[in-house]
């Protein structure tokens, strides 16, 4: 079809969600009668051109200067157009406003800059959005600071998150795969790092999944864990671990130092120093970094992972 | 038949107090448009600055994250606030407004002079900004990061909201004169449609400016006292502050394109010597686009505002777009059986119909609900404002520019370097924002300093390169520009009265202008464009 290329083109991204074909179609639809217009514009304006050019000292030009039957046709043809265009879109837009009755849910919390995913079975999941393929998923969305936006371009989905309230999209994939997300309103210097996957699992890898996040796994490496932690909350779109500056104090070589503060006294960097800062960040704020707006993680991070990154810092030479 | 006015309004005195304290309104113009031209050139090095961090995929290669931040506000706010609203209403026409209306200056001299002072103050409180560590909330200020984050804000805003000052003192200014000082004989469906272009454009400015002045300073009292008005942790809504940012903010976007519109409607009725198509229609839909371009600012808000009141504001929005639409038929029914000639205004007014068709068009993507909400945000939304906002007001400037030009300075630029600068221009421009469109569709958002380890990241950089190859021809191009003009003040061949063979006003008084526009009572015997009952002199060579 025309109107349904289906899978990724020049133009649009791949359709993974049940959504997208039909916004696609009237993408394609406005593109095919925008370009008939503009090939009309660019043929008139060279073909009169040329046709009328240098036509000097041929007396003087005619004085019709109004056509009702012309001015009538050319107002009412991109008139009926733009009808058209604007109920395809508004159907098609409440269509995505509608959120199906029985749909799962997923808590979604924005904050500068990451990404996280609150499951109903009691664990979050940080940057990664895990879901079933084939079955609508609601997202409940709110910001811990400013206006962020989530954007899944294979979705064709796009929410604004808005500090102090709950925004709601869905959508349903009907893809496995992993899919971009990305923060589409401007929320400061690391905006464009904040970024995020949808992974879309088949029913059955992701009731395995849903079982397997909620244990521990012992056998892999403290730091291990610590790496992995250090990506997963984003703690590298604020800190460096090669010692340059970014938003918050890099963690290379801090271990065992003793650090100034802006507003409490002089500490060594410990296990229970690091520990603090991530589950309570406001309480001591390191001296060069007065407008430290690093966001709590209690709730958000196991102990276990919190060890690992103390295993980590160690060995941040 | 050679002439050049010995003495007119640019030696008539020659001191610099005399230009400071000038009433004159082509000294101010042309105060104003050096001033304008001063920041066009910040504005756009910025804008290759932020081209040339796009070129790879990873951040940091010329620009660290914050000054990327800062320099893409900057770039925006300079080139919105201090360049494209004032570009043609304050510096065109205040050259020309009342050369065509055949009166010797606007009503209130004095509060155009101020309007200039005023003007640069907020443009000098707007550049400390950079002084003070720079602005990183984008032109928009959005709340409630534009109310916490800790760079210049106040200075920026603050200078918006004087610079909103210098906008309507030139609006109260063109609405009286046009009302008043019209010469005998000028009715209004006489007047040129530059001029009424203008005029809906005072109304605008008159009426929207008031309403960002007051959301910048609530938006500083939030910032300094903790009011509490868009900061939702003292109870306020950052929604409310996009309603009152738009409310301003989408009006201002037809205080840019109107009198661009004007512009191009004045060329190409001269360049085709031919009676401009539909008069009546365009002079009435410059005045339907001022009322109902206030009415649309929700459409800047699909993903943030109520489902209804997104139904609404599309709904209202194709409405209102139709009439520019249709515009660009009367210009091309215009050049049907005329007398087109190719001179360098001309083909500005070219580019213009090629590059505004293509901006206005592309909105219609961004006016349909469900397709906005995948559009929204990404460089879809940048590659149209910059096609309507660059292709469209700044293209059209240019044409203006060069179109008055010998008008201004009673000499010519060289035509060939002008037609070779034009025609850059458009394969510069299409070649910069061409591919913004598909990387938009394909998801690119905008105001991304790094876009590395996306699924996308290989295709975006393809067409990233591409864009910012462009922003180097456009660059090559206003270099050329900016040679040949300069050069064109001193040297350029005299151009005679009438260069164009136009038939406004301000062609039947010398060049350049004296000190009171006429040296004798200008006669009216002719619309602006009976290209039907006479044929104008032209006056060239």
């Amino acid at each position: 079809m025309l109107l349904n290329a289906g899978d990724k083109t020049a133009w649009l991204p791949q359709q993974a969600s049940t959504i997208a074909a039909e916004v696609d179609s009237l993408f394609y639809f406005i593109l095919y009668w925008t370009v008939f217009f503009l090939a009309i514009v660019v043929f008139f304006t060279f073909y009169f051109g040329w046709k009328y050019r240098n036509n000097r000292g041929k007396g003087l030009t005619s004085s019709n200067d109004h056509n009702t039957f012309l001015e009538i046709t050319w107002t009412a043809i991109p008139f009926i157009l733009v009808m058209i265009v604007f109920f395809w879109g508004a159907d098609s837009y409440i269509k995505m406003n509608i959120i199906p009755y029985g749909a799962m849910e997923v808590n979604v919390t924005a904050q500068k800059w990451s990404w996280n995913f609150k499951y109903k079975e009691g664990f979050s999941n940080p940057r990664e959005l895990v879901v079933p393929v084939n079955r609508p998923i609601k997202l409940i969305l709110q910001s811990q600071d400013v206006l962020h936006s989530f954007y899944v371009p294979d979705f064709r989905v796009k929410m604004d998150v808005i500090p102090n309230r709950y925004m709601m999209t869905w959508f349903e994939a009907i893809k496995i795969g992993e899919f971009d997300i990305m923060c589409t309103e401007y929320c400061g210097k690391s905006h464009s790092e904040m970024l995020g996957k949808v992974r879309v699992l088949s029913q059955s890898d992701y009731d395995k999944w849903i079982e397997e996040v909620n244990v521990v796994d012992e056998s892999i490496p403290l730091i291990d864990v610590g790496k992995t932690a250090y990506k997963k909350y984003a703690c590298n779109t604020c800190h460096s671990t090669d010692g340059s500056t970014g938003t918050g104090p890099s963690l290379k070589g801090i271990w065992n130092t003793i650090v100034n503060h802006e507003n409490t006294a002089q500490m060594l960097v410990d296990e229970n120093y690091i520990r603090e800062s991530i589950l309570n960040p406001q309480k001591n704020i390191v001296t060069g970094y007065p407008n430290g707006n690093m966001p709590t993680f209690k709730g958000l991070i196991r102990d276990r992972e919190i060890e690992g990154l103390i295993e980590y810092i160690k060995e941040l030479k | 038949m050679r002439e050049y006015l010995e003495t007119n309004y640019l030696n008539q005195e020659t001191t610099i107090k005399s230009w400071l304290l000038t009433m004159d309104h082509k000294r101010i113009g042309l105060m104003y448009l050096f001033a304008i031209m001063f920041f066009f050139t910040i504005g756009g090095c910025l804008a290759l600055l932020i081209r040339l961090e796009l070129l790879t995929p990873a951040g940091g290669d010329v620009l660290d994250r914050d000054t990327y931040n800062v320099f893409y506000t900057l770039h925006g706010a300079i080139m919105i606030f201090m360049f494209i609203i004032p570009s043609v209403p304050a510096a065109m026409g205040n050259l020309i407004l009342p050369v065509m209306l055949g009166t010797k200056d606007v009503a209130f001299p004095r509060l155009n002079l101020a309007s200039w002072y005023i003007y640069v103050i907020g443009s000098c409180i707007g550049i400390y900004s950079i002084v003070a560590g720079g602005v990183d909330t984008g032109w928009t200020f959005y709340t409630p990061y534009s109310s916490t984050t800790d760079t210049a804000v106040i200075s920026m805003t603050f200078a918006v909201f004087v610079l909103g000052f210098s906008s309507i003192f030139t609006g109260i200014n063109f609405i009286v004169t046009v009302h008043k000082m019209r010469a005998p004989g000028i009715t209004w469906f006489k007047m040129p449609l530059f001029i009424w272009s203008l005029y809906a454009t005072a109304l605008i400015q008159i009426l929207a400016t008031p309403v960002i002045a007051v959301t910048m300073l609530l938006l500083i009292m939030e910032r300094t006292f903790q009011v509490g008005i868009f900061d939702p942790t003292m109870g306020g809504d950052p929604v409310l502050f996009q309603h009152f940012f738009w409310f301003y903010s989408h009006p201002a976007v037809y205080i840019m394109i109107l009198p661009g519109m004007g512009i191009i409607s004045e060329i190409i009725s001269t360049f085709s010597k031919k009676k401009i198509f539909g008069y009546a229609y365009i002079a009435a839909s410059s005045m339907a686009i001022a009322l109902f371009g206030f009415l649309v600012w929700g459409h800047h808000m699909f993903t943030s505002e109520s489902e209804l009141a997104a139904l609404v504001f599309s709904f209202i929005t194709y409405l209102t777009a139709l009439p520019s639409g249709v515009k660009i038929f009367n210009w091309l029914a215009t050049l049907y059986k005329g007398k087109i000639s190719f001179e360098a205004p001309m083909l500005y007014a070219i580019n213009f119909l090629l590059l505004f068709a293509i901006g206005g068009l592309t909105g219609i993507f961004l006016g349909t609900l469900s397709v906005d909400i995948m559009l929204h945000d990404t460089y879809f939304v940048v590659a149209h404002f910059h096609y309507v906002m660059m292709g469209g007001t700044v293209i059209a400037f240019l044409g203006g520019l060069h179109y008055w030009w010998p008008k201004i300075w009673g000499r010519m630029y060289s035509e060939k370097w002008a037609r070779v600068s034009a025609i850059l221009i458009f394969f510069g421009f299409n070649l910069t924002f061409i591919p913004q469109f598909i990387m938009g569709s394909q998801g690119m958002p905008r105001r991304y300093w790094q876009y590395d380890g996306l699924a996308n990241t290989e295709l975006f950089h393809f067409y990233h390169i591409l864009s910012t190859a462009g922003s180097w021809m456009i660059a090559l191009s206003f270099v050329i520009m900016l040679i040949y003009l300069m050069h064109s003040i001193k040297n350029g061949k005299v151009s005679g009265s009438n260069p164009w063979g136009a038939l406004t006003l301000e062609w039947q008084t010398p060049s350049p202008m004296p000190a009171h526009n006429f040296l004798e009572e200008p006669k009216i015997t002719h619309g602006p464009y009976a290209y039907d009952e006479v044929e104008a002199e032209r006056t060239i060579d």
